[in-house]
């Protein structure tokens, strides 16, 4: 059975949200860096500077950061590698990493590291659309699209317009994966 | 002197396919490389050529893995580009040569490779004089295997790196026309060339003196409907092989060619099919010049060319290192079903 978890509104509605969040905990767009992580992140980051700059007439820079290689499992699986893109400094601001799933935690791990090869962030943050639960580290995000409940077996999936040529969030249970 | 059947291993497992990319764990020709997983490379080395940007040029990939060169012919950009790229990815890699090596005084491949195993290396990357020195070890030994360079066989990194190059200056490699001149009998960077370009689609030109171009070449058995090299044309006038070409590859002309009595002189060979800037000027506008190195300046490539705005060959030696580094990050950890994990 696929459950929709999240219409192309509601999505629009969280993001909406997340940015206001963002601006408020941070007083304001001006040093602000979104880093999103590949695939689905890259998207959901440029969004929130797109979004922050209606609000604020400013729109911070974004990045891309590829984990691949900083992955604890490299030798278990090989994920795509594509390239990372930082191209503005991130010394001294407030970083907010955006993903589009939180589950075991071991990405974000991986992108903190990646993150301060590029420099040392005042602060990192993590944005998330879909908080599954599970974690296997000490994570946890700073703002959260939807939490959603799931068992082990189950996916989540997220689509987007960018890449997948429409918005939503889906719910595979375990028995149809 | 390569045969040791009473002591084989099993062979290694056949390359899975998923997703129509190959799980390899071993690199020893392009042969057998579909279109499909050389761009997949591509991509790859797209994301490691941003990592060799950085002002912090290591990411923790490889971390724990050991990585031998085990070289029995001498290489510079080769062998460093080999180190640089386990070296970036954080693996340790270890440098051992035949000179100053248990090779000197009389070891055998096999008992070397079984050395090497015994001290847990993870990939063992090998220049060899012999022919199919690579697949021997590759057969006989737990571990990967990559090819840098095995007699007049296959140099299947330099092979790639070159067809990376070729790529990133014209977006793709379909319907360019490639003429390589020079030593197309003993070379191992024409060879995998050919498979390579070929493969990608590109018109390739094999220009060589006759005696320096293998006889089965010439005999028009390439020319066999449906052969990957049906499309290969076969020019011993150099002007016309470069007329309207796209990339201009000379090869490295080995001196010891002239003693075997392959040329009458090296001032001929340099004169017959040497590329100079007027040569060069027939081929295309901002024709690429490539030279898998070392280079003899003034015999098969004149200076002027070398170092001129056309030539790319220091960009195929920056290249290199990001190649190199796809491929280590490809074999040593298997394939993700999903292409992606959390």
């Amino acid at each position: 059975m696929v459950h929709s978890v999240l219409s192309p509104d509601e999505i629009r509605r969280a993001l909406t949200r997340i940015a206001h969040e963002a601006l408020e905990r941070n007083m304001g767009p001006s040093h602000l860096v979104f880093v999103g992580l590949h695939t689905r992140g890259v998207p959901l980051a440029r969004r929130l500077s797109s979004l922050i700059s209606q609000f604020e007439g400013y729109a911070p820079p974004v990045g891309a950061l590829d984990i691949g290689p900083y992955r604890d499992d490299v030798s278990r699986s090989r994920p795509k590698i594509q390239p990372t893109d930082m191209p503005m400094s991130i010394n001294d601001k407030p970083v907010i990493l955006v993903d589009d799933v939180l589950y075991t935690g071991r990405s974000t791990r991986a992108a903190m590291d990646a993150l301060t090869d590029f420099g040392r962030p005042s602060q990192i943050q993590l944005a998330v659309l879909i908080d599954r639960g599970h974690r296997e580290l000490p994570i946890r995000a700073d703002y959260v699209g939807k939490n959603l409940p799931t068992a082990p077996d189950e996916e989540v999936q997220v689509f987007l317009e960018e890449i997948d040529e429409r918005d939503g969030v889906t719910l595979m249970r375990g028995n149809d994966c | 002197m390569l045969t040791v059947s009473s002591r084989l291993k099993d062979s290694p497992k056949l390359p899975l396919i998923k997703n129509g990319i190959k799980k390899r764990r071993h690199i020893l020709d392009l042969d057998d490389f579909a279109m499909e997983e050389i761009d997949g490379i591509f991509q790859a080395a797209d994301a490691m050529k941003e990592i060799l940007q950085r002002d912090i040029r290591k990411v923790p990939t490889l971390r724990g893995k050991t990585i031998i060169t085990l070289f029995h012919e001498s290489s510079t950009r080769t062998r460093v580009s080999f180190e640089q790229a386990g070296k970036i990815l954080s693996a340790d890699v270890i440098n051992v040569s035949s000179s100053g090596s248990s090779v000197e005084k009389g070891e055998s491949l096999y008992n070397t490779a079984l050395t090497l195993q015994a001290m847990n290396a993870d990939v063992v990357i090998m220049r060899h004089p012999h022919s199919g020195a690579p697949n021997f070890l590759a057969r006989h030994l737990g571990l990967s295997v990559i090819n840098a360079g095995d007699g007049g066989h296959a140099h299947p990194t330099q092979g790639l790196l070159d067809l990376y190059t070729i790529r990133n200056h014209f977006g793709n490699i379909a319907g360019l026309k490639v003429t390589i001149v020079g030593d197309i009998l003993y070379s191992r960077v024409a060879r995998s060339n050919l498979w390579g370009l070929t493969r990608m689609g590109a018109h390739v030109v094999l220009c060589a003196p006759p005696t320096l171009m293998p006889i089965d070449f010439t005999s028009g058995c390439h020319r066999v409907e449906g052969h990957p090299f049906s499309s290969v044309v076969i020019e011993t006038n150099v002007d016309k092989a470069i007329q309207g070409a796209d990339v201009v590859m000379p090869l490295r002309l080995q001196l010891e060619r002239q003693e075997a009595g392959h040329l009458p002189t090296l001032r001929e060979y340099s004169r017959t099919y040497g590329i100079s800037a007027p040569r060069l000027a027939l081929a295309k506008p901002g024709a690429l010049v490539m030279h898998p190195g070392p280079m003899n300046e003034g015999v098969e490539i004149d200076s002027v060319v070398a170092h001129g705005v056309q030539s790319v060959i220091e960009e195929q030696v920056r290249n290199g290192v990001a190649i190199r580094m796809a491929l280590l990050y490809g074999i040593t950890s298997p394939i993700d079903e999903q292409g992606t994990g959390r």
